[in-house]
C-alpha cells in the first residue's frame, strides 16, 4: 500500500466528536457556538443513539423546593458508594439548573406543574422530587432538540461510520480513523481536539440489556488501545424493571409515581424506591428460584398511568398485549448502564494530551459503585457543554501528521482487507449469543470467584479464536457483518476488563455483588485501574 | 414460518413472532450478508422501519405472519437490501428551519407543552416520507415529518419568529400536500401529520400567504372581479 492510496485531507477540524448522542451534540453546539470547526462521526443515525432512550427523567434542584444542591450531593455520593469522586460529582449538581435552562431555552418542552414551573419527579434514592421530565420521552425529546439545534448551527454530521482506532502523534492525539460503513472504506479525519462521546458497553450482556444494539464499547476499547486506562470497568448497574423476556425497560417512574413490586401472590417484596441494585438484586433472587415477579401500577388508575407514562403504556401493549394499568406486568432485571469506562478528570481529560472523554464511555467519578437515577442525562449535558465552552483551537499542520496518518490507515486497511480474502471459520454471531449468557448468568448481578472464573475462561477461549472469527459476507455496501465482527472484538475486550476488575475487587459494593464477599471493606475504598496490558491497580 | 424479504424466502423458526427478531435469526443463521437497520428494539430510534405488505411498520415493535413480504421503504434511494439512505433527514429538516429560531420570554403552562405533545414525540423513521404520493413524484417537497416538526416549532409558545418559518414552507412545501393522509396511517407515532400541514395552511393564509393553485385557477379560468389579496387557501377536502 502506497502513500498515494491514501486521500489527502485538507481540513483539520478543531473538534471531532465520536457518537451522536446527549453529550456529543451537546458539546458540538456549545464548541460550534463559539466558532470552532466541528464535525460529529455517528456509528448510527443521530437520533439513533442511547439518549433516545432514557425516560424517567433529569436531576436538577432549582426553584421553590426544600431540595438543596447539597442534598442532590450527598445522595449522589451515597449511591456512589464511597468511590464517587466529590469535586466532579459538586460540579454536576450545581450546573443542574443551568442544564436544565440551556435545554428548555433550546426547545425542550419540559412538562410544566400547577405553578407553570418545571415539573419534576421523585426517582429511586432521591431525597426530593427532583427529576425534570418530558412525560416519559425525556431523553428523545432531548435529543431530538438538541439535533434541531445542530441543524440549525449547521454543524457537519457524518453518520454510519464506525470509529476504529486514534491517531497518535507521540503522546498526543490528533485525530481518528473510522470505517465508512456505507462503502467500507477506512478514512480519517485531523484535529486539534477529539472528544470520545461513543456511550457505554452494556452491549456485553448481548440479549441481556434494555441498551440500544450501538453499545459495545467501541470508544472505551479505541481509547484503551491508544493508552488510556480504564476505570471501574466492574461497576454495571441492571435496571430492576425491564419487561421480561423482551428486556425492554420500563423506567423507573413507573416505581417514582408509586408502582408496586410484587411476587406471584401479588405480595410486595421490597421497597421500590431503594437503589436500584438493592431492588434489582431483590428481584433476581426470585427470578432465579423461578418465581415470577410483576410490576404493579393497577392502583393508579388509567389517567395517571396513561398520561405519566404513554410511551411505556404503548410498547407494553405492542410487545405483551398486556395493559399497564389493568394487569400485572412480568418484569425481569436487566444490564443497563455502565459507571466504568475511560478514565478522565472532571474537565473531561483523559491521559492523553487532546484526547477527551463525555458521557458513558467515560469514567469521570460522578457515578462511582452505582449510578442515581435521573443523573445520566443531567452528567452528558454538564459534561458535554462544558467541555465544548472549554475547549480551545490549537494549530496542527496536516503535513506534520502524514506519517502517523499513513500508519494507522494501513493497519486499518490491512486487518479488513485480510477479512475479505480469509474464509470465516467461525460464526461469532453464535458466541456473542454465547457471551451475553455467560456475561449475564456469571459476571451479573451475583459475582463470585467462580462465577467469574468461569466467564473468564470463555473470554480466554474466544480471544485464542479471535482471528477465527471472520466475515461471510465480502460486500463492500453496508457491510453490517464486517460492523458487527468489530463490534464483537470490542465487546470481548470490555467483558474481559470487566471480569478482571471484578475479580480484583473482593468486597460488594453499589452495583458490584460477591456472594462470596458480601460486604464493603475499607480497604477497597478505592477505583479499580486496567493499562492496556490488562494490569490492574486499586487507587484513590 | 415463511417469510418474503426483497423476493427471497427464508424459512424461520416458528417461536419467533416479532419481525425484527426474525430478522436477527436470519443474519445469524441463514444470510449473513442479509443488510437491515435497528438500534433501540423498543420503537424509539426509528431506524428499522421498512414495508411489511406494503405499509411502512417499525420491524422492531411489529409481529410477523407466514408469508408476510417485506421490503425496504420506498422514495428513498435503497442502500442495501432493506437499508435506505436517509440522509434526506438532515436535509429537510434543515431547509424547512425546522428549529427553535428565537426563543420568546413568555410564560409556558403545562397546555403549552401538550400543545407540542404529539409532535414532539417524531422519531424521524422516515415511514411517513415512504408513504407520501407527493414525494414520489417531487423529490424537492420538504414533506411530512419536516413539515409536522416545523409545526412543532410554529405551535411552540417559545417561538418568536413564526413568520419566516411559515415563508419557507410555501414552496414545495403546504401547498404541495394532497392531504390525503396516507402519512398519518403509518406513523408509529400516531401524529396526525394531515392535521398539523391543514393547520399550517391555515396559519399561512392567515398570515399572508396565498394558495398558489387558488392563485393561479384565479387567473387561468375564472375571470372574477373579486380582489384576491385577501388570500384564501384551497381545500381539496372541501370543509
Amino acid at each position: 500500500m502506497n502513500e498515494k492510496t491514501i486521500p489527502q485531507q485538507l481540513t483539520v477540524y478543531d473538534v471531532v466528536i465520536i457518537g451522536g448522542g446527549g453529550s456529543a451534540l451537546s458539546c458540538a453546539i456549545a464548541a460550534k457556538t463559539k466558532g470552532l470547526k466541528v464535525i460529529i462521526v455517528s456509528k448510527s443515525s443521530i437520533t439513533s443513539s442511547q439518549t433516545a432512550q432514557a425516560q424517567g427523567g433529569i436531576n436538577s434542584v432549582f426553584g421553590n423546593t426544600d431540595d438543596t444542591v447539597e442534598s442532590h450531593i450527598s445522595d449522589t455520593l451515597k449511591s456512589a458508594s464511597g468511590v464517587g469522586d466529590h469535586d466532579a460529582i459538586s460540579f454536576m449538581c450545581k450546573n443542574g439548573s443551568n442544564a436544565i435552562e440551556w435545554l428548555d431555552g433550546l426547545g425542550v418542552p419540559f412538562s410544566r406543574n400547577d405553578e407553570n414551573g418545571i415539573a419534576k419527579r421523585k426517582l429511586g434514592g432521591a431525597s426530593y422530587k427532583r427529576a425534570c421530565y418530558s412525560s416519559d420521552y425525556t431523553g428523545l425529546k432531548i435529543l431530538h432538540t438538541l439535533y434541531d439545534t445542530a441543524i440549525k448551527l449547521d454543524i457537519e454530521i457524518v453518520e454510519h461510520c464506525m470509529l476504529l482506532d486514534l491517531i497518535k502523534k507521540e503522546n498526543k492525539v490528533v485525530g481518528i480513523t473510522y470505517l465508512d460503513i456505507k462503502t467500507t472504506e477506512v478514512k480519517y479525519i485531523l484535529s486539534s481536539n477529539t472528544v470520545l462521546a461513543t456511550g457505554g458497553y452494556s452491549g456485553v450482556y448481548n440479549g441481556f440489556t434494555t441498551n440500544n444494539k450501538n453499545t459495545t464499547g467501541d470508544g472505551v476499547v479505541a481509547g484503551f488501545r491508544a493508552g488510556v486506562e480504564l476505570e471501574n470497568m466492574e461497576f454495571v448497574q441492571f435496571h430492576p424493571t425491564a419487561l421480561k423476556d423482551k428486556f425492554i425497560l420500563i423506567s423507573e417512574s413507573a416505581r417514582g409515581e408509586g408502582g408496586y413490586l410484587v411476587d406471584k401472590d401479588g405480595n410486595r417484596f421490597v421497597d421500590e424506591l431503594l437503589p436500584r441494585d438493592i431492588v434489582a438484586r431483590e428481584i433476581y433472587k426470585k427470578i432465579k428460584n423461578n418465581e415470577e415477579v410483576f410490576l404493579d401500577l393497577r392502583h393508579l388508575g388509567h389517567e395517571k398511568v396513561f398520561h405519566l407514562l404513554p410511551q411505556e403504556y404503548k410498547l407494553i401493549l405492542q410487545f405483551t398485549s398486556l395493559k399497564m394499568d389493568e394487569d400485572l406486568i412480568p418484569i425481569t432485571p436487566a444490564a443497563h448502564y455502565t459507571m466504568g469506562g475511560l478514565k478522565c478528570n472532571k474537565d473531561s481529560e483523559t491521559s492523553l494530551n487532546n484526547l477527551y472523554a463525555i458521557g458513558e464511555v467515560c469514567s469521570n467519578g460522578v457515578h462511582g459503585a452505582n449510578r442515581l437515577g435521573g443523573n445520566s442525562l443531567l452528567e452528558i449535558i454538564v459534561f458535554g457543554k462544558q467541555l465544548g465552552d472549554s475547549l480551545k483551537a490549537k494549530n496542527i499542520s496536516a503535513d506534520s501528521c502524514s506519517d502517523c496518518v499513513k500508519e494507522a490507515i494501513n493497519k486499518n486497511k490491512e486487518s479488513i482487507n485480510k477479512l475479505f480474502i480469509d474464509h470465516c471459520e467461525m460464526n461469532f454471531y453464535l458466541f456473542r449469543e454465547k457471551l451475553g449468557i455467560v456475561m449475564f448468568e456469571n459476571v451479573g448481578l451475583f459475582r463470585s470467584d467462580k462465577t467469574l472464573n468461569i466467564a473468564l475462561e470463555f473470554i480466554e477461549y474466544l480471544e485464542n479464536n479471535m482471528n477465527n472469527f471472520g466475515i461471510e459476507d465480502k460486500s463492500t455496501i453496508f457491510n453490517t457483518n464486517l460492523l458487527e465482527l468489530f463490534e464483537f472484538k470490542n465487546m470481548v475486550i470490555c467483558s474481559k476488563a470487566i471480569i478482571l476488575s471484578a475479580l480484583n475487587r473482593r468486597e460488594s459494593r453499589g452495583s458490584h455483588y460477591r456472594e462470596d464477599f458480601q460486604s464493603s471493606v475499607d480497604t477497597f475504598e478505592f477505583k479499580t485501574i486496567i493499562d492496556n496490558s490488562f494490569k490492574i491497580k486499586m487507587v484513590k | 414460518m415463511k417469510l418474503i424479504i426483497n423476493n427471497n424466502e427464508y424459512e424461520i423458526d416458528d417461536k419467533i413472532t416479532n419481525l425484527l427478531d426474525a430478522f436477527l435469526y436470519i443474519k445469524e443463521n441463514i444470510n449473513k450478508g442479509l443488510a437491515f437497520s435497528y438500534g433501540c428494539k423498543s420503537g424509539v430510534c426509528g431506524s428499522c422501519s421498512v414495508r411489511v405488505n406494503g405499509t411502512e411498520k417499525l420491524a422492531c415493535t411489529n409481529n410477523c405472519k407466514e408469508l408476510d413480504e417485506i421490503l425496504p421503504l420506498k422514495n428513498l434511494p435503497v442502500t442495501r437490501d432493506l437499508i435506505v439512505d436517509n440522509s434526506n433527514i438532515k436535509i429537510k429538516l434543515s431547509h424547512a428551519n425546522a428549529f427553535l429560531s428565537e426563543k420568546s420570554t413568555k410564560m409556558i403552562t403545562q397546555s403549552d407543552v401538550l400543545d407540542i405533545d404529539i409532535e414532539s414525540s417524531c422519531i424521524l423513521c422516515n415511514s411517513c416520507y415512504s408513504s407520501c404520493p407527493v414525494y414520489s413524484v417531487n423529490d424537492s417537497f420538504l414533506g411530512p415529518f419536516a413539515l409536522t416538526r416545523v409545526f412543532r416549532y410554529i405551535n411552540d409558545t417559545k417561538e418568536i419568529n413564526i413568520q419566516t418559518k411559515l415563508d419557507l414552507i410555501q414552496t414545495n412545501g403546504v401547498w404541495d400536500c394532497t392531504l390525503c393522509g396516507a402519512c398519518n396511517l403509518v406513523c408509529p407515532q400516531n401524529i396526525d401529520i394531515k392535521g398539523d400541514i391543514l393547520k399550517l395552511q391555515n396559519l399561512s393564509v392567515q398570515n399572508g400567504h396565498v394558495n398558489p393553485m387558488f392563485s393561479s385557477a384565479s387567473n387561468s379560468g375564472f375571470n372574477s372581479d373579486f380582489d384576491n389579496t385577501f388570500g384564501g387557501g384551497f381545500n381539496p377536502n372541501g370543509f
